[in-house]
């Protein structure tokens, strides 16, 4: 950064081993911590916290979930929408079963629900590895998405054949869609984010995070050290899992109200995650949220960018731009810059150390 | 890092000796079996890798397996740390026979090993590369490891102190926090090692430790697996082409050719023997 780290020296191994050794880093974040907690809800309008505050949180929790997977424990997985739609329907049904219960506790329950369906549809991993899992992984976000539309008892009977919006409040105030007002529903995802954000950060940093990167890296090293490589991807799963299930459940009692199938299918969550990892960048917290960010923002600039210029083109006709322009945008970030944000993010503070003296 | 049984070593060579100074002139005592193959024999098929081989590793001593390309070196070592299954033939290793084998199983048991083409985590620093050589010694679970805090913390504080103990011993400080990646090749050796330093391995196997390496990378990786096994007292087993490095180096030599065994004893037996004479330069 434009800041340097010199002088700040590190005299034992716990300030050395710290997420932000740096203090203008651990300001900024600070910084960014006040701005997302008071600022933000108070000066976004409901277009803004409905339409990219509240989708991108909550994309980036799924992204971080993949992330882990695929990022740090190497295993390529298709099936995040499946796992998403997991944790919604095991939401749904837990607030139908136990009413009075709290709803973020039925949320953050209904993670375990989708960690243990990861689980078991993890367990191909040790004999399949790269894009033959992925095809594996494939396999359970259809069986999912069949369970999700063909098993009535997961939408209660309804006639739609959806999730239909529950009325639930957190500290008497209403709090689910499309009860509870956009700031109030922001604060909780962003609460709830920044909880397991902080979470992931220490389980990626600890033993299990490095098992994972080892296992990435030269799985039969690994193995050779003492890691099972069964038990460790199995957690890297159920993990990832946990995470793509809240994200799920937040998705639609924090954000969409109702849900249907097509919600949690492959083109509309699982291929999105995936890209928000590639292009944010693979094995990196970060980046989950620049992905996310990435993802859920572009669309809505590139919609909103022909009327700031002052000529109006077709809804329809908008619609297919975008898809080629987010398309086009993709193919071009991946070969310019294959690591993702991350790295671009990591190199510009690199630039920035030496500015304005650069060898 | 102590394996106990140093006892040998110490009265070989008493006070701050220089560690490479006493073994051409004082007899080594190394009684203790370590690990105990016999008539072991492995096959891919039709290929015989290893025909009936037998030897044995005694506690605290320096082992080497020589032999030209393709006489078994690599898939013995395989054998040894549970990556293959001999088809016939016992393994006993600390005294019990055994069964069934996977490298963690070994790796718990205490034997550790290095790569003949380095096999480190390329995405990770060299400090987090020799911290996961740490994975079965810490033992803090999941509810610990999330918070990160306290006991979780305090474990990750003395790990972190035992593999800085590593690093300086093998001189790799300035690339702590170097993804292993970005390093040559000859300090990606070293790193590797220290990996394997970090299990505190009773019985330490090292493929080709010193392939690809300069005169004083090969001096500095000498010195470092010399010291490991004075003061450690670190069984070691290697396999090494360089000759003069493992008639330095090592108390007994095997020889391997085709898989079959056909010298063993110390260097300078091995190296007078005719039978490994025409192994290595063709029967004229």
């Amino acid at each position: 950064m434009f800041y340097r780290e010199a002088g700040q020296f590190k005299t034992d191994y716990r300030s050395d081993m710290a997420v932000f050794p740096i203090l203008q880093d651990r300001i900024a974040i600070g910084a960014i911590l006040a701005l997302m907690f008071i600022v933000v809800p108070l000066v976004a309008n409901d277009f803004w916290l409905n339409t990219i505050f509240i989708p991108t949180l909550i994309f980036s929790l799924a992204a971080i979930g993949l992330n882990i997977l695929t990022g740090y424990c190497g295993q390529l997985s298709l099936g995040t929408g499946g796992f998403m739609g997991v944790g919604a329907y095991s939401c749904y049904k837990l607030t139908s079963i136990f009413p009075d219960v709290n709803i973020i506790i039925h949320i953050l329950a209904s993670g375990f629900f989708a960690a243990g369906v990861g689980v078991i549809f993890g367990i191909p991993s040790l004999r399949i590895k790269g894009f033959y899992l992925a095809v594996a992984t494939l396999a359970s976000q259809f069986f999912l998405e069949w369970s999700f539309g063909r098993i009535p008892w997961l939408y209660n009977y309804n006639d739609s054949g959806a999730i239909d919006g529950v009325n639930r409040s957190l500290f008497g105030i209403a709090l689910t869609e499309p009860y509870g007002t956009p700031a109030f529903q922001y604060l909780v995802v962003l609460s709830i984010v920044v909880f397991l954000t902080w979470i992931a950060s220490n389980l990626v940093r600890g033993r299990y995070g490095r098992a994972w990167m080892a296992v990435r890296d030269m799985d039969i090293a690994a193995e050779l050290i003492g890691i099972k490589l069964l038990r460790t991807k199995l957690l890297a799963f159920a993990i990832s899992s946990y995470y793509a299930g809240v994200a799920g459940a937040m998705m639609v009692f924090l954000s969409l109200g109702s849900a249907e199938v097509e919600v949690f299918d492959i083109f509309n969550a699982s291929f999105p995650i995936l890209f928000m990892v590639i292009i944010g960048g693979l094995g990196s917290l970060i980046g989950s949220f620049m992905g996310a960010a990435f993802i859920t923002v572009l669309p809505i600039l590139i919609r909103g960018a022909p009327s700031l210029f002052g000529f109006e083109i077709h809804a329809a006709t908008g619609e297919h731009v975008q898809l080629m322009m987010v398309g086009g945008l993709i193919i071009f970030f991946l070969i310019v810059e294959p690591h993702g944000l991350a790295r671009l993010w990591q190199i510009a503070k690199q630039k920035l150390r030496l500015w304005p003296f650069p060898y | 890092m102590s394996q106990g049984s140093t006892q040998t070593k110490a009265a070989d060579a008493p006070g701050g000796t220089a560690p490479s100074m006493h073994r051409d002139d004082v007899p080594q005592l190394h009684t203790e079996v370590l690990l105990d193959l016999t008539n072991v024999s492995l096959s891919f098929g039709g290929v015989k890798a290893i025909r009936d081989v037998s030897f044995n590793i005694l506690k605290g001593e320096v082992r080497a397996i020589i032999g030209p390309n393709g006489a078994g070196k690599t898939s013995m070592l395989n054998v040894i740390n549970g990556f293959y299954h001999p088809q016939q033939g016992t393994i006993c290793y600390k005294g019990k026979t055994r069964r069934v084998m996977r490298p963690y199983i070994a790796a718990g048991q205490g034997i550790a090993r290095t790569f003949q083409n380095v096999a480190l985590f390329k995405g990770m620093t060299t400090l987090d590369n020799i911290m996961v050589g740490r994975s079965l010694k810490m033992k803090r679970g999941l509810f610990w490891q999330i918070l990160r805090l306290g006991p979780a913390e305090r474990e990750e504080i003395e790990h972190r102190e035992v593999v800085e103990h590593i690093i300086d011993f093998l001189e790799i400080q300035h690339i702590r926090k170097t993804p292993v990646g970005k390093l040559p090749y000859g300090l990606q050796k070293r790193v590797e090692l220290g990996r394997a330093l970090a299990m505190e391995p009773d019985l330490l196997l090292l493929d080709e430790p010193m392939a690809g390496m300069n005169l004083e990378e090969k001096e500095d990786m000498s010195r470092f697996i010399l010291t490991t096994n004075d003061s450690f007292g670190t069984t070691i087993a290697l396999i090494e082409h360089d000759m003069g490095v493992v008639m330095d180096l090592s108390d007994r030599v095997v020889v391997l050719d085709h898989g079959i065994k056909i010298a063993d004893g110390t260097p300078d037996e091995v190296s007078s023997n005719h039978k490994v004479i025409d192994a290595y330069l063709g029967v004229a």
